[in-house]
């Protein structure tokens, strides 16, 4: 096993940046993902640490050994690439035998780690198939077995679960999460799913345009985003962001916008009062958020435009001017379009952004150093 | 069952309809392919001379080339000029060609593409002319030049080493024809799969020997066949380079052929025999191809189904 540390790393294509100084140490046997829209670098960055790619800039190192000139093969990772990339002229077996026979294990310990492997992740019965032959499932379940068949150190996995059906998509993200708790394996999950981030990894690494936004556990992603790309990117449904500007009237602070205007906590009039701008984005999560017919402390008075029912709960939304604003009711509660109905947020899960779109609670860290 | 049978005559409508499809190509493939071959084929039971008359003498041509004490050698240069330049050049150096060209930086692979590409666009008796100063024997050729600057005697490169010399000059030019094929194959071959191999702990020549080759198998395998009978039946360079000399030492089959029916040498126009000649050229091309259809199962490649089971 190992510890990975990318420092300061840079890829550029010609004029595009695809990956752009980035900073992020995985520990010893831990599973992470790098979470990011599409084009955002997260494949780019995989395969620079695979060693297919050489960075422009910045270092790898692997259990802090530089490893930036070592060949892929002296690097002890598997990955799984998000085609799958089995050989088409091989038969399973062979594809997952492969490695080995590059390593010149002898015949009979290949042949007892390859079914190992399979019985691992149960495909024993298709070994002898060609990968033309097998569904999508399958295929990545070869595609798993041809990376952890050499017993990487490092385990690098491309978009895993993207070519699988919703079904099986949970099945699976259930199965290598068992895996890699089971090896204890490093491992790096790229994805641009967010509940696969943040239902598989300890450790989630998001990513946009090249760029780190942040990196932490998928409580501390979802409870406080440090910026305005994290807040809107984590959370289903997403957060409701909103132009405000910060006025204290009769003493009493306030965020205030066109169409309506929200009675703040006084904990925050004192945070917000002392920044030196007045314009700032609200960040209200939909569950964060209690609906009610009579006027509790800090609301504010809507009028429902349409309701989503989605199962669990109904997805409830408002309009103010051009704002609208959604809310994520419990199922108990009957919500009818027309209705007028108190918004009552959860003050202490407000996110408040600055124009730069940093986090208020960022900046008031920053401050701090 | 009766003639009047409906279905039936849908059916023989519908032939005819598909008849009159084809027609124009038919008859293309019977005036310029077919015709050709079976004029030869005919001509080749006579002894027709400059004099163009069509005396039928049997077999007589066929008998005649089993006592042409030339044939043996003629088949010999055949075979060797053939596999040679084939083994050599053709397949194996076109395909070092395309694995180095695609190997190193787009732009500097794709100027030894071109590079290799020029003789291709040069006109053959241009072609030809360059390789007789090279190959001179006297001590202003290049080769020979470069010998005497070092202080070596001058060499007859033609006649010490006629094959060799038949088999590059053919080759360096016909070795581009499947670097440009297999360059295009390997390109086609998605990265992934390189990548893939490269992790597994492939080295460049077992990425090549493991992945790259069987996943261009089938353009490896048609241009064997392709270039198999196309060099069979070419002697273009050969004729402006060696004229199949000295004494037959380089002289190919169609090259025999051609000069029995236009040569100035026998001076009798012997049309009858060269076609006779040419007859048997086109079997052993016949049979070249059905064994290569056979050996290399072509039938597979047209018919495999590419279809995804799930
Ligand atoms: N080989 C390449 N050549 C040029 N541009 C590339 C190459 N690979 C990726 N890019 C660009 O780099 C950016 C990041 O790509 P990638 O890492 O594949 O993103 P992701 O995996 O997050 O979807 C994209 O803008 C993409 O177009
Ligand atoms: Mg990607």
């Amino acid at each position: 096993m190992a510890s990975i540390r990318l420092e300061r790393l840079t890829k550029k294509f010609g004029k595009v940046v695809a990956v752009n100084n980035l900073n992020l140490e995985v520990r010893d046997g831990e599973f992470i993902a790098l979470l990011g829209p599409s084009g955002c670098g997260k494949t780019t960055t995989l395969l620079m640490i695979a060693g297919i790619y050489r960075p422009t800039e910045g270092n790898i190192y692997f259990d802090d050994v530089l490893v930036n000139d070592v060949a892929p093969k002296d690097r002890y990772v598997g990955l799984v690439f998000q085609s799958y990339a089995l050989y088409p002229h091989m038969r399973v077996y062979d594809n997952i035998a492969f490695p080995l026979k590059l390593a010149k294990v002898p015949r009979k310990e290949i042949d007892r780690k390859v079914h190992e492997v399979a019985k691992l992740t149960k495909i024993e019965e298709l070994l002898d198939r060609m990968p033309g032959q097998l569904s999508g499932g399958q295929q990545q379940r070869v595609a798993l077995c041809r990376a952890l068949v050499k017993e990487p150190e490092i385990l690098l996995l491309d978009e895993p679960l993207s070519n699988l059906d919703a079904r099986l998509r949970i099945e699976t993200r259930a199965e290598i999460k068992r895996l890699q708790r089971e090896l204890g394996i490093t491992s790096i999950l790229v994805t641009h799913d967010q509940v696969e981030a943040l239902t598989m990894s300890e450790r989630v690494a998001v990513m946009h345009q090249g760029v780190l936004q942040q990196y932490g556990p998928p409580d501390e992603l979802y409870d406080r985003p440090r910026n305005l790309f994290v807040a809107s990117f984590i959370g289903d449904p997403p957060m409701n962001l909103i132009p405000v500007e910060f006025k204290k009237t009769d003493g009493k602070p306030a965020l205030v916008t066109d169409s309506f205007v929200l009675p703040l906590a006084e904990a925050w009039g004192e945070v917000l009062g002392q920044m030196d701008q007045g314009e700032f984005t609200l960040g209200i999560r939909p569950e964060d958020v209690r609906l009610s017919t009579e006027k509790e402390g800090n609301a504010l008075l809507g009028e429902v435009f349409l309701t989503e029912p989605l199962g669990g709960g109904t997805l409830v939304h408002f309009r103010f001017g051009e704002i609208s604003f959604r809310v994520l009711a419990p199922r108990e509660i009957k919500v009818d379009v027309g209705d007028k109905l108190w918004i009552i947020p959860d003050q202490e899960k407000l996110h408040l952004f600055t124009k730069d779109g940093l986090s208020v609670r960022e900046v008031g860290r920053q401050d701090a150093h | 069952m009766s003639s009047g049978d409906p279905k039936r005559t849908g059916r023989a409508k519908g032939y005819l309809q598909a008849f009159l499809f084809l027609l124009p190509g038919l008859i293309l493939i019977l005036l310029f392919f077919l015709a050709p071959v079976i004029i030869t084929a005919v001509m080749g039971f006579t002894n027709m001379d400059y004099r163009f008359q069509w005396n039928f003498i049997g077999l007589g041509n066929f008998f005649r080339m089993a006592d042409d004490f030339l044939i043996p050698k003629i088949l010999i240069n055949t075979l060797v000029y053939t596999f040679g330049t084939l083994a050599i050049f053709n397949v194996t150096f076109g395909l070092i060609l395309a694995l180095l060209t695609t190997s190193i930086s787009e732009r500097v692979g794709l100027f030894f593409r071109a590079l290799w590409l020029l003789p291709r666009f040069t006109p053959p008796v241009v072609y030809a002319a360059i390789w007789l100063w090279i190959l001179s024997p006297t001590r202003n050729g290049l080769l020979n030049g470069l010998r005497v600057a070092m202080g070596l005697r001058p060499i007859a490169w033609i006649s010490q080493f006629p094959w060799g010399v038949i088999i590059i000059t053919n080759g360096i030019i016909g070795a581009s024809m499947g670097m440009l094929i297999f360059t295009s194959a390997i390109k086609a071959i998605p990265r992934d799969y390189l990548w893939a191999a490269r992790v597994d702990g492939a080295s460049w020549f077992q990425e090549v020997r493991h992945i790259v080759l069987p996943l261009i198998r089938w353009p490896l395998m048609f241009i064997t066949a392709y270039q198999t009978l196309s060099l069979l039946t070419s002697y273009e360079y050969i004729l402006l380079i060696t004229q199949g000399g000295p004494f037959h030492a380089s002289e190919v089959w169609s090259l025999y052929a051609y000069n029995k029916a236009f040569s100035a040498y026998a001076g009798t126009y012997e049309f009858g025999y060269a076609a006779a000649l040419a007859t048997v050229l086109v079997l052993i091309g016949t049979v070249a191809s059905i064994a290569y259809w056979k050996i290399f199962r072509f039938r597979e490649m047209m018919a495999q189904p590419r279809i995804e089971v799930s």
